[in-house]
Parts: C-alpha cells; sequence; structure tokens
C-alpha cells in the first residue's frame, strides 16, 4: 500500500512515517504542500492520503477538493490543528473520509488509519 | 487584552507537550508586555486573522529550543539544521490552532509558522493590541508564550493588518 504524506512540516511527516512504520506501511511518499501533491498525483495515485489543512500555495482543502473533483477516490485523511466542529464538517463535505486533530498521539493516528481503511474494506 | 483568551492558550500549551512530548508543563504568573523584544533567542510566530487580529509568539531561550526542538522531532537537533525552526514552527502551530477552538463565538484563521533564530531579535506587533506573555516551564527547559489578540470590524482589521510588521536582528 503506498501512502502519500502532505504536510508542510518535515517534522510531522516524520512522526507519521514512523506511526506508519510501526503499522508495517513503508511505501510512503512526502509532499509538502498541495500543489506538491498534486503534482505527484499526477504520475501515480496513492491508496491512502494523510493531509494537512494550513499550507503554503495550496491549502489541504483545495487539495482534497482537487482530487475528488478528478474522481479520485480513495481514502484522505485529515491531519490538521483546525478543531473547530465547522472545519471538521467543511472538510467532510469535501470528501475526507477521517479526521486526526494535532495534537495527535501514535495511537490516535494508527486507530483512525485501520478505522479508514476497515470501513473502505481495505486490507489493514 | 481580554483575559478570557489566556485560558484556551494555557490549555493548548499544556495539551500539545504533553500529547506530542509526553511533557507536563507549569505556568507562571502571565504578565503584560511593555517592551517590543522577545523574551528568548529563538521565536515560533503565528498571524491571527478572521474575527480577529493578533500574534502568538513561542519564544525559547536558545538551550531550551534545542532540547525541546529535538524532543519533538524524535531526534537530536541543532539550531541550525532546518529540521529545528521546522520543529519550533509546527509548536507554535499546534498551540495557536489548539487553542483558537476554545475561543468561542469567534471565527478566527492562523497563518503557517515564522521562526525566527537569533539573540535579541524584535518582533513589532500593531501597538493598540497588548501582547500577555504566559511564562512556562518544563523538564525540558523554560519559554513564553506571547498572545496578543483584538475583536475587530472590518475597516480597523485592515487598518492594523497594515501595521504589523516582523523583523529580525
Amino acid at each position: 500500500m503506498k501512502i502519500m504524506l502532505v504536510d508542510d512540516s518535515r517534522t510531522i511527516r516524520n512522526i507519521e512515517k514512523n506511526v506508519l512504520a510501526q503499522l508495517g506501511y513503508t511505501d510512503i511518499c512526502e509532499a509538502g504542500d498541495g500543489v506538491e501533491a498534486l503534482k505527484l498525483t499526477a504520475s501515480q495515485i496513492p491508496d491512502l492520503f494523510l493531509v494537512d489543512w494550513n499550507m503554503p500555495n495550496m491549502d489541504g482543502l483545495t487539495l482534497i477538493k482537487n482530487i475528488r473533483a478528478q474522481n479520485i477516490q480513495v481514502p484522505i485523511i485529515m491531519v490538521t490543528t483546525e478543531a473547530e466542529k465547522s472545519r471538521v464538517i467543511e472538510a467532510l463535505k469535501a470528501g475526507v473520509n477521517n479526521y486526526v486533530v494535532k495534537p495527535f498521539t501514535a495511537e490516535t493516528l494508527s486507530d483512525k488509519i485501520h478505522q479508514t481503511l476497515a470501513k473502505l474494506g481495505v486490507a489493514v | 487584552m481580554d483575559v478570557r483568551y489566556v485560558n484556551p492558550f494555557m490549555g493548548a500549551i499544556k495539551n500539545v507537550f504533553k500529547t506530542m512530548l509526553k511533557l507536563d508543563v507549569q505556568f507562571g504568573k502571565p504578565y503584560l508586555k511593555t517592551v517590543e523584544q522577545t523574551s528568548h533567542d529563538v521565536s515560533g510566530i503565528i498571524g491571527l486573522s478572521g474575527d480577529v487580529v493578533g500574534t502568538v509568539i513561542v519564544s525559547f531561550p536558545r538551550l531550551s529550543a534545542v532540547k525541546i526542538a529535538s524532543t519533538f522531532a524524535g531526534t537530536a537537533l541543532g539550531d541550525t539544521d532546518e529540521d529545528f525552526s521546522d520543529a519550533i514552527g509546527e509548536l507554535a502551530n499546534m498551540i495557536a490552532g489548539n487553542a483558537k477552538k476554545d475561543i468561542e463565538g469567534l471565527n478566527i484563521s492562523i497563518t503557517t509558522p515564522s521562526v525566527v533564530v537569533g539573540a535579541g531579535h524584535q518582533v513589532k506587533c500593531a501597538k493598540i493590541i497588548p501582547h500577555l506573555a504566559i511564562p512556562c516551564s518544563c523538564p525540558a527547559g523554560s519559554f513564553v508564550v506571547e498572545v496578543g489578540i483584538k475583536t475587530v470590524n472590518r475597516s480597523e482589521e485592515l487598518l492594523l493588518v497594515g501595521g504589523a510588521t516582523e523583523k529580525s536582528a
């Protein structure tokens, strides 16, 4: 399973990579903003996205709308500091499958990945 | 500054450090900042907009910043490493983002973080927004979170944003 991490913080991408490695996922690609993520997606669509909201050049919400507009239906988990109910609803309407609020523990991120993949019938 | 903004930030600081760094934070007595100079050597800066205008500055002495950034990143970092400023910026981002969800009734947006490294640097903010400094300490060292928030109507906001600048020494 290929997983794309989209976050302007390399520290967060490294933390996410460590959690994913513990779950056995090592096929990871990374993007620092929405524009970079779309470029990568044009050549290879991952099986799961983890996407931050606030990023330079193109934010996560715009990225997700772009991905869904291309009819790419792979699961997307938003990982963000945006915790207000209105923001969560906005993200869900844009097409995210699950939502993780920063700060997060490794257990929380791991559980959300399992939940998301299990709900969509993807082997974990 | 309206003191009802202080508790969300104290809660956010505790939550971020406990969850991401496994560190407990203790607070000193908050005080009103009277000079433009930041408290320490390394600052992570987040701008606030929307129904408010303001700034959140997470400011560290160099040694605390190195220890805290290294703990957060899970690897030893020096203050010239690219990942050092990334870690400091992300901590500021998490504190501001986590606090804003508990400030009720206001729609607040946060900027992506800026990080300034250098002893004696200044972060110049609009003078009409008083900044409250929250002294913090944890086993990795001490730091200060400065919060300046003012609710605005749209015409005031244009004037305030035009007057805010950042400067590195």
